[in-house]
């Protein structure tokens, strides 16, 4: 247990009301890695962010510098992404950052871009983020302006010009391969692997960096104060420091930068500094760690620390930073019911399992809900699950080509494994659930009124 | 990605990929996916979006297997998966079976149970899957999506999303196959479905190919819907015969009704795919006003009598044309339409029997027969070869000869071939091609001259600039593959010298330049070849050349030779034939000069007719026999390639009405010949006999396409075994007329001198006369489904010239030419170049063919206002 009094690395313009404003950034050392970064051989930038160990904020937490030294050598153009299509719910770290401090990601991008080889780089921010796009597209303006941004940069021999892209409100874009679908105009849908990843084939079959927004807000300050630095800080696998978005049933919701894999969740949720402790005082029932698409932790998981790779092997993952707190008084079966109808609703409709499993679990989920759950429905939800993600295993193994449709099983497993009661309870309130348990399922009577076929007639397929 | 079955080298890389599926070893091709590899070697995984001829998508799921590559088993998509050496694979494992069957369920959960009404069942893929593959129960009880039930996405298919299972194959055809990316998917996850733009029908030429690719029944067509149930339908294989690709398709018929044509993805010309003129043209074969008894004119009318009559009437007029014009005043017009041994069996009893030579299966919208039969020939393979070069002098391939538009549109995207288009004006291939050299029609020689480099492209040339001329020539000159030339008649406005000519100066000019032909008639090639064409015989062979080989097979052979159909049609005109034939030919309709058609016809002295229908022109003969159509004929046709392909009879004729060469025949017999024929094989046989190269060729082609030759074809060998007892037979220098020693050379285009091109009038525009797929032809009119579906024409200028014109757009205009006047609607059109003119033939209400001179290089015409 540790609250570290470490240095903010992307927050420390939040203090200040006029923080998204070029002259307030360049009053806060902005820009200056930029030129101590130009004064670098690029491969000595990515050595630098190799050095300190960053890994990717944006859920799959892959090392950035080694990501940037993926592209083919020898191959041209290549572009750099930026995905701020930060969709994840309870996840809303990266909107802050567009919306507080927009020139530490531009700058952010400019090294990267210099760094990787990019002329042309990308900005693609979430459709309905207005604010962020806003503060972003001023921002750019500013840095062009200013000379930041464009040809000949600070007098340099390199060029960029950085193109913002409004999403169209498909969370399913926010995977890498679909966002670059989106930017190319298509309908967002992942694409299948091969053409590989991105780094070889991308966008326009280019080679191509997808980067997070709070991965590259950590570079300016890398570049700045050096790898060593950077890599002083946080634990042994997690180096620097990382946001969390704290919501849920806590008195002090939002976005904490943290010493990442040191602090424990325990300290982020209770400590007075961080969200403070549950609201109205009441017992903690369950949290999400890391984003909608992570099995849900419990009381016994307070005091681990907020590490990716101790995460993951307690079954979980720190994912997008997104942590949702619920409290005794929450319903278990409606809180699974709201995450899988996300999921559902987010489905791209691509493959088979995600679009129609995870819509499949919702109405089963909507039915218990409604009084008209059977008992055989909790086995029913778990093999469709394990035909989305066979074993329901973390991490999970998929019959889809993203991970998506599998994102759906985790509250279901986390919720039908330690809150089954809670379940049994609301089909008790179906007045046939008794009879109906006796018979094996087969009972008409348990069906809503809606549906007048029986279906279950043996050799008939609905 | 290169197609594997069109990749006949596949096999022949060393060893091939060892992979293990389900514990046996075998060898995969390189690059080969692993569904494929599996189903080569009798594994077959399921699958609903996976289709041979398309990209995969990997979108159902349903081809889920575990594989190992070495980091363990895990399940992945087969129809996505390459197999790479060592790569381990179970189709059959629990976990492998487990995922199927969950896909399946979940595809079934909101699939409706109306397989009963389904015009799928039966021949249903998810039927059939299900029934392999899927759990026995369903465990969804709760309601199923529901969506309007069908909907018409367009005049042809009829669209039901609760059936749709979301596969991406009529999507991904449309995008990548056809280039009409007019359905799509809209809304996401279960949302999702399968759609239209607003006010965007998907009016596609090639819709019906999305209904025959449907793995369930979510899209049917207009004409099948509710007609029969898959398992009444017998089928025979057929080739289609609505142009001269040749498609390999089924021909399905229930009751002696033929009720639906399938793509068949054969051989290699087709893969699959028809266009909805082929495949929706069958309903003109049940329609009503087809002819079932022969007709003869009494007074002014044509009325119904007996063969016996007809046949009398018949001979009687060739027997008088022959007393008063000798065999000369007999002349045969069409045989396009005609099965290879029907036009063999026309061809015998007009050049042996009567002694005319006055014999053209075209109709003056062709090129002449001598060209086509001689040029170096290419395969469609050959022409789409990866990073080939393929020239066009050729019409908008869309409009005429659609799969081949699809065939060499692939060739384009996906196998990097370079397209160099020579089309008067813009046309569907213009997007795709490196080059497009818009030129006046008259002067395409001049272009040729350009791209062989003998004319330089420093000016501008047959009103092209010299920067596109100069951009085609580096393509030409740059190219590594083969270079092939597509031949066709481009504009009836021109005659067929302007393109033979261009023809003549690439086959100079280019070394090893081979020729595809565009020619568009469904057996125009059989019929050329068979030699219903004037100074032709069977076998491509020339007149003189092969006159004494076929002395010695047929009663005779015509002395002299005869003209082509414009030069019959104006020695009819002025009283000199006697009897003019017309095989299924409409010269009124087709001839592209109209005035000389009517001339021609008033002027003969008896019009003999063997058709389908009544048509404008047979409605003015004094005989009409009834023939009977495709699919009622066994036989052979052939497409431009060259490449014989098998006609199969399904359904018998309407009425008494008898195969072309029956006729043929019986009008031989009654004037003392026997032509020797009383079977469709005994044609078979004599072709052979007196045409033995020509079956040496499509020997070739079957081998080539990596298929066994075609039972009709392996005789080959035999005919070779018989002409060598002929040579010995015929070694005897004492008796050099009655046997010729070898058969006699095949023609070889010999280039005369290039003409001149026209002089430009500069207060004219020239006009450009092209076709649509859909018009006012016997088989669009007679279909239900695409009689409504013929556009109409306007007259197209570019908006430089109109704005010289003074005219309002969207008036009615006058069009001038020396020969005729016609009004009609103007617009601008700025894909059209400047001092041209564009009209479509053949459209509803407008007369185009009142303005051509056939005896006339060029149609210029100058346009006035409509009130004048």
């Amino acid at each position: 247990m540790a609250i570290t009094d470490a240095p903010k690395i992307v927050t420390s313009r939040f203090q200040y009301d006029d923080s998204h404003t070029l002259a307030r950034y360049e009053a806060t050392g902005g820009y200056q890695a930029l030129r101590k970064a130009l004064g670098m051989s690029p491969t000595a930038v990515v050595e630098e962010v190799k050095a300190a160990s960053l890994l990717g904020r944006g859920g799959a937490g892959f090392p950035a510098g080694v990501k940037w030294g993926f592209c083919p050598p020898g191959v041209w153009p290549r572009y750099l992404v930026v995905n701020g299509d930060e969709s994840e719910p309870g996840t809303y770290k990266d909107r802050m950052l567009m919306e507080r401090d927009p020139h530490q990601i531009i700058e952010g991008v400019l090294i990267a871009s210099y760094a990787v080889g990019c002329s042309q780089a990308f900005l693609y921010v979430r459709g309905e983020m207005a604010l962020a796009q806003e503060r972003i597209a001023a921002a750019l303006n500013e840095a062009y302006d200013a000379g930041y941004v464009g040809r000949n940069i600070l007098g340099s021999e390199f060029s960029l010009d950085i193109v913002l892209h409004w999403g169209a409100g498909a969370y399913i874009v926010g995977e890498e391969t679909a966002l670059i679908e989106s930017l190319e105009g298509h309908r967002g849908m992942p694409r299948l692997k091969p053409p590989y990843f991105p780094a070889a084939k991308g966008l326009y079959l280019q080679p191509t960096i997808v980067n997070n927004i709070e991965t590259l807000s950590n570079i300016p300050w890398i570049v700045a104060n050096g790898a060593e630095a950077f890599a002083a800080l946080g634990a042994e696998t997690s180096k620097g420091t990382r946001l969390f978005a704290v919501s849920g049933h806590v008195a002090n919701p939002g976005v904490f930068e943290v010493e990442y894999g040191v602090t424990t969740f325990r300290d982020l949720i209770y400590a007075p500094v961080y969200a403070g402790g549950i609201r109205g005082g009441r017992k903690l029932k369950a949290f999400i760690p890391g984003g909608a698409s992570s099995p849900w932790f419990f009381e016994e998981h307070l005091d681990l620390p907020l590490e990716k790779v101790t995460v993951d092997r307690a079954g979980s993952m720190l994912g997008s930073g997104a942590i949702v707190v619920m409290d005794e008084t929450t319903d278990m079966v409606r809180a699974c019911h709201r995450v899988v109808r996300f999921f559902a609703s987010e489905s791209c409709g691509k493959c088979t399992p995600c679009r129609e499993g995870t819509t499949w679990l919702e109405r089963i989920l909507k039915r218990i809900l409604d009084g008209q759950g059977r008992m055989s429905d909790l086995d029913l939800l778990l093999d469709v699950a394990d035909n989305i993600s066979p074993g329901i295993a973390w991490p999970p193994k998929q019959t889809t080509i993203c991970p998506l449709g599998p994102s759906a099983v985790s509250p279901i497993a986390s919720a039908i494994r330690r809150f089954r009661h809670e379940f049994e309870a609301h089909i008790a309130r179906n007045p046939n659930a008794a009879l109906e348990a006796s018979d094996g399922g087969a009972s008409t009577a348990a069906r809503p009124a809606a549906v007048e076929t029986a279906v279950s007639l043996g050799g008939h397929h609905g | 990605m290169a197609d594997p079955r069109s990749g006949v080298g596949a096999e022949q890389v060393a060893g091939g990929v060892p992979v293990t599926i389900n514990g046996k070893e075998l060898l995969a091709r390189e690059g080969e996916l692993l569904i494929e590899a599996a189903q080569r070697h009798g594994i077959y995984i399921p699958r609903f979006c996976y289709h041979p001829r398309m990209e995969p998508v990997g979108m159902c799921r349903m081809c889920l297997v575990e594989v190992d590559t070495g980091r363990g088993f895990a399940l992945q998509p087969s129809c996505m998966l390459t197999c790479t050496p060592g790569m381990v694979v179970d189709t059959e494992s629990e976990v492998t079976r487990k995922a199927q069957d969950g896909v399946l369920e979940f595809l079934l959960i909101n699939h409706p149970l109306d397989c009963p009404v389904c015009d799928k069942g039966g021949e249903c893929p998810l039927q059939d899957q299900t029934v392999a593959y899927g759990p026995g129960e369903s465990r969804f009880v709760e309601e199923k999506r529901h969506y309007e039930k069908p909907i018409p996405i367009s005049d042809l298919v009829l669209l039901d999303r609760e059936r749709c299972i979301l596969c991406d194959r009529c999507t991904r055809f449309a995008d990548t196959v056809a280039g009409d990316p007019l359905i799509h998917f809209i809304h996401r996850g279960s949302n999702t479905e399968v759609n239209t733009f607003p006010d965007h029908p998907f009016a596609s030429y090639f819709s019906g190919n999305t209904v025959q690719i449907c793995p369930v029944g979510a899209l049917t067509s207009v004409d099948y819907r509710f007609r029969a149930r898959p398992w009444d339908l017998e089928e025979t294989e057929s080739t289609c015969q609505s142009c001269a690709v040749g498609c390999r398709m089924a021909v399905q018929s229930s009751r002696n009704q033929v009720l639906r044509y399938v793509g068949l993805d054969l051989d290699d010309v087709n893969w699959g795919w028809l266009c909805d003129k082929g495949r929706y043209g069958f309903q003109a074969l049940n329609h009503e006003d087809r002819l079932g008894t022969p007709l003869v004119r009494s007074a002014d009318e044509l009325v119904p009598s007996r063969w016996n009559e007809a046949y009398k009437r018949a001979v009687e007029a060739i027997r008088a044309a022959l007393e008063s014009h000798g065999p000369a005043g007999v002349a045969v017009l069409g045989g396009s339409r005609l099965s290879n041994e029907s036009a063999y069996a026309w061809a015998k009893l007009a050049k042996g029997v009567i002694g005319t030579d006055n014999v053209d299966a075209q109709l003056g919208d062709g090129l002449p027969a001598e060209l086509i039969l001689g040029l170096p020939l290419a395969t469609i393979d050959e022409t789409c070869t990866p990073g080939g070069t393929v020239i066009l002098f050729a019409p908008d391939l869309k409009e005429e000869l659609p799969v081949l538009f699809l065939r060499l549109r692939h060739a384009v995207l996906r196998d990097r071939v370079t397209v160099i288009d020579c089309h008067p004006h813009a046309n569907s291939f213009t997007t795709l091609a490196a080059v497009s050299l818009h030129g006046r029609p008259g002067e395409q020689a001049e272009l040729a001259k350009v791209l062989t480099g003998a004319l330089g492209a420093d000016r501008e040339v047959a009103g092209v600039a010299p920067d596109r001329l100069a951009r085609a020539r580096a393509l030409v000159e740059a190219a590594q593959g083969p270079v092939t030339v597509v031949l066709g008649r481009q504009t009836l406005g021109e005659s067929g010298s302007a393109i033979a000519d261009a023809a003549s100066v690439l086959l100079a000019g280019l070394p090893g330049v081979r020729f595809l032909s565009a020619l568009r008639r469904a057996n125009v090639h059989g019929a050329l070849e068979m030699g219903l064409a004037p100074g032709v015989l069977p076998g491509r062979v020339g007149l003189d050349e092969g006159r004494s080989w076929f002395a010695s097979h047929w009663p005779g052979v015509p002395e002299v030779r005869g003209l082509d159909a414009r030069g019959v049609l104006e020695e009819a005109a002025a009283g000199r034939i006697g009897a003019l034939i017309l095989l299924g030919a409409d010269p009124l309709a087709d001839f592209p000069d109209r005035k000389l058609a009517e001339q021609a016809l008033a002027g003969a002295g008896c019009v003999i007719a063997v058709d389908q229908f009544l048509t404008g022109s047979s409605q003015l003969a004094d005989v009409v026999f009834p023939a009977a159509g495709f699919a009622e004929v066994d036989g052979t046709t052939t497409n431009l390639e060259g490449r014989v392909l098998p006609l199969g009879q399904r359904v018998t004729p309407p009425g008494t009405a008898q195969p072309d060469w029956v006729i043929a025949a019986e009008l031989a017999r009654r004037m003392g010949a026997d032509l020797g024929i009383e079977s469709v094989r005994d044609v078979q046989d004599e072709i052979r006999r007196v045409a033995p190269a020509r079956t040496d060729r499509a020997v070739e082609l079957a081998e080539a396409a990596g298929g066994e030759a075609h039972a009709e074809l392996e005789v080959g060998a035999e005919a070779q075994a018989e002409l060598g007892t002929g040579a010995e037979v015929s070694g005897d220098a004492d008796m050099p007329q009655a046997v010729t020693p070898t058969p006699p050379p095949l023609i070889e285009h010999r280039p005369g001198p290039i003409a001149d091109p026209p002089p430009v009038d500069s207060y004219s525009l020239r006009l450009v006369v092209t076709r649509k797929l859909y018009d006012a032809g016997v088989i669009v009119s007679h279909s239900a489904s695409l009689s409504s579906l013929a556009p109409g024409t306007v007259l197209r200028v570019n908006g430089y010239d109109f704005d010289r014109l003074g005219v309002v757009e969207g008036s009615v205009v006058q069009v001038k030419s020396p020969r005729g006047r016609i009004d009609v609607e103007i617009r601008i059109d700025n894909g059209i170049p400047r001092g041209t003119a564009a009209i479509v033939v053949n459209q509803p209400g407008v007369p185009v063919t009142e303005l051509i001179d056939a005896s006339e290089r060029i149609t210029d015409v100058r346009i006035e206002r409509g009130d004048a």
